[in-house]
């Protein structure tokens, strides 16, 4: 338990961001007068140490803006915290990276100014999935990262790697599992539909949702651990206190790379593909320099080194990048994704919340 | 000493400043909270002003009614394992020497100045199979392999009541030391035991703390939402953790604010009653 630190603040932990985004909202921007700046917003913990280590020094040695990086929590919780002090006027963090369930959430309340592309050189190289638009077609977000929940395990209670998600079902792994809490981002409805009824088309209505429910449900048994902070998780399994369970695979390659017995496996039905979108919010004042940073983390080197140093998937084509099939295949995989229905958790977002909250709580 | 009760405007001026500061700090944002609650939700977005009672209506279901009930119990059971332990602690604490009360009063003072994150993750790992007290228990014989102690009720009864107790000995700790020590002797002259004279004499001259302590408690034990989602499971969590679930994650702020109210209306209610039960029973006095 030598990484205490890490605990408070880890990627999309809420618990020592929540305090992180008051202190903040409370402080007068001292800089701004000295010199060019810009508060980005990244999920804290080992994303945000690897982002300040190697990724942003590059944005200011070649632009002379400094960056003033800030931990931001789960998503979700960082949405709210930033859709009010929008509405106060004020803006935590200029830019954030935004997961896309919160990107469409906050499309809602008009919480992202809109971006214009014509300043973002490669902005044509860029997969067109990961344009963040609103429905009117103005753009809320420009991909940042991507990123692949997978099935992770400790190698010492688990010397075999599993093979697919169904394992997690297996008895023998009785209060074993750590998954997370919010239905929302777990996105482990998608992975039970696809594995076991062929494809997320079930979730197309309320009784395949609630069918795919039932056989979620009898996952509970081998959950030990509902974990809405990340850092929960990643100490457990990596002293196989929770030896198996649905985590993030950059991340989980940079534990084993430090040495702890982990592993991330991509199931035969796919790993989980989510990505983060730069947005800036509506009460920043910041979008020019904004635009900048966009534009610099938009080229294929700046994507390449995110790959190679922070663990996460580019989202520029890959033939733009210069990245080997060893590289990409370290933070990808062929194995087609399980791709996450995001119209679920806007259109039915309450509905879910709360069978869900009933189905793991009851 | 005499007080004489205020005659003039300008006798309540000494409680203008605290009076202002509550209902700066306390009646406005309870007044907002009571105000969001009854907003209207916008899916996906935030909330608009409106009057709906649908955040209420929502939440008068069986599965809130568990949440709630659970949360209430959880909350009397910390309550009544910190005076279980605190009264007779506080009791024997206060017969030591004053150096060894204050030593004892700064180690208690010192759990306090932990946070919640810290205490939630110190027990965890206490009570885990991989680090936790279980290995010293095998290595000491007493216990065949390494057990894991957490999530479970146990485990978020054990946090509680440890964030809980410091609390409740300070409360107990004033009353017990201005206790005049003769009521004891004359108890022990009469022939009592000390545990007899302790339940029969002492106790009941306490009773009036005793129950602000508890009161005090389980209002603190009703508002944890960290240590039921570090060291419980699902079915431990208490409303507290669906008002943050709703409030930080869904965005969901008239919902929050309605089961909120809702917490704050059936502890008040609870409050009250005690409060009404040994107003009768102490009446006689």
């Amino acid at each position: 338990m030598t990484d205490k630190t890490n605990l408070t603040v880890s990627r999309r932990a809420f618990l020592g961001a929540t305090a992180l985004g008051a202190t903040t909202l409370a402080m007068p921007n001292v800089l701004r007068a000295q010199e060019r700046s810009i508060k980005v917003g990244v999920y804290g913990g080992y994303f945000k140490d690897s982002f300040d280590q190697h990724i942003f020094p590059e944005f200011t040695n070649a632009t002379g803006i400094s960056v003033d990086s800030i931990a931001e929590p789960t998503g979700e919780a960082w949405l709210v915290q930033l859709q009010q002090a929008a509405r106060a006027g004020q803006a935590p963090a200029d830019l954030s990276m935004m997961s896309q369930v919160a990107m469409l959430k906050g499309q809602s309340t008009d919480l992202w100014a809109p971006l214009d592309l014509s300043k973002v050189a490669d902005a044509d190289k860029m997969l067109p999935q990961f344009i963040n638009e609103y429905p009117d077609g103005r753009v809320a977000g420009v991909g940042a990262v991507a990123w692949y929940i997978t099935l992770v395990s400790n190698t010492d209670t688990y010397p075999e790697a599993p093979e697919s998600w169904g394992f997690m079902w297996d008895p023998a792994n009785e209060d074993k599992l750590g998954l997370l809490a919010l239905v929302s981002n777990s996105f482990l409805l998608e992975v039970t539909a696809k594995t076991f009824f062929g494809g997320t088309d079930i979730l197309d209505t309320d009784e395949g949702i609630l069918q795919v429910m039932d056989k979620l449900a009898e996952l509970k048994p081998n959950v030990r651990l509902w974990y809405r902070d990340e850092a929960q998780f990643e100490q457990a399994l990596k002293s196989g206190e929770i030896p198996m369970g649905q985590y993030y695979h950059d991340v989980t390659g940079l534990a084993a790379a430090d040495g702890f017995p982990v592993r991330s496996t991509f199931p035969k039905e796919g790993g989980i593909l989510d990505s983060g979108c730069w947005a800036l919010s509506r009460a920043s004042d910041k979008g020019d320099e904004a635009h900048e940073f966009i534009n610099f983390m938009s080229q294929p080197s700046m994507q390449a080194l995110m790959s190679r140093k922070v663990g996460t998937a580019p989202t520029l084509k890959r033939d733009t990048l210069d990245l080997t099939d060893a590289e990409f295949a370290s933070v990808s995989s062929d194995i087609d994704p399980v791709l996450p229905r995001y119209d679920l958790y806007t259109t039915k977002s309450d509905w879910l919340n709360q069978k869900w909250t009933e189905l793991i709580v009851g | 000493m005499r007080r004489s009760p205020p005659q003039k405007l300008t006798d309540y001026l000494p409680i203008a400043f605290p009076a202002a500061m509550l209902g700066l700090f306390f009646v406005v944002p309870f007044a907002i909270m009571v105000a969001v609650s009854v907003f209207k939700r916008v899916p996906g977005g935030f909330y608009e002003p409106a009057f709906t009672l649908a955040n209420y209506a929502r939440f008068l279901s069986p599965f809130f009614g568990e949440v709630l009930v659970f949360s209430l119990f959880l909350a009397a059971f910390v309550s009544a394992i910190c005076l279980l332990i605190g009264v007779p602690f506080t009791y024997l604490l206060t017969r030591l020497r004053r150096g060894n009360q204050v030593v004892w009063l700064i180690a208690l003072l010192g759990v306090l100045s932990l946070s919640e994150v810290i205490i939630g993750f110190s027990w965890s790992t206490l009570l885990s199979r991989t680090a936790g007290l279980s290995n010293l228990f095998v290595w000491l014989g007493l216990m065949d392999r390494p057990q894991s102690w957490t999530p479970s009720f146990g485990a978020v009864l054990t946090g509680l009541v440890y964030q809980a107790f410091p609390y409740t000995v300070l409360v107990l700790y004033p009353a017990f030391s201005r206790l005049d020590p003769s009521l004891m002797e004359a108890a022990r002259t009469l022939g009592s035991s000390p545990i007899r004279a302790f339940l029969n004499v002492v106790l009941p001259a306490m009773r009036t703390t005793l129950l602000a302590t508890s009161i005090i408690v389980f209002i603190f034990a009703l508002g944890a939402y960290l240590l039921p989602q570090i060291l419980g499971r699902p079915q431990h969590w208490t409303l507290s953790v669906l008002v943050t679930d709703q409030a930080i994650y869904q965005s969901n702020m008239p919902f929050a604010a309605a089961m909120a109210v809702f917490l704050v209306m059936a502890s008040l209610a609870l409050v009250g009653l005690s409060v009404a039960i040994s107003g009768r029973k102490g009446a006689g006095q």
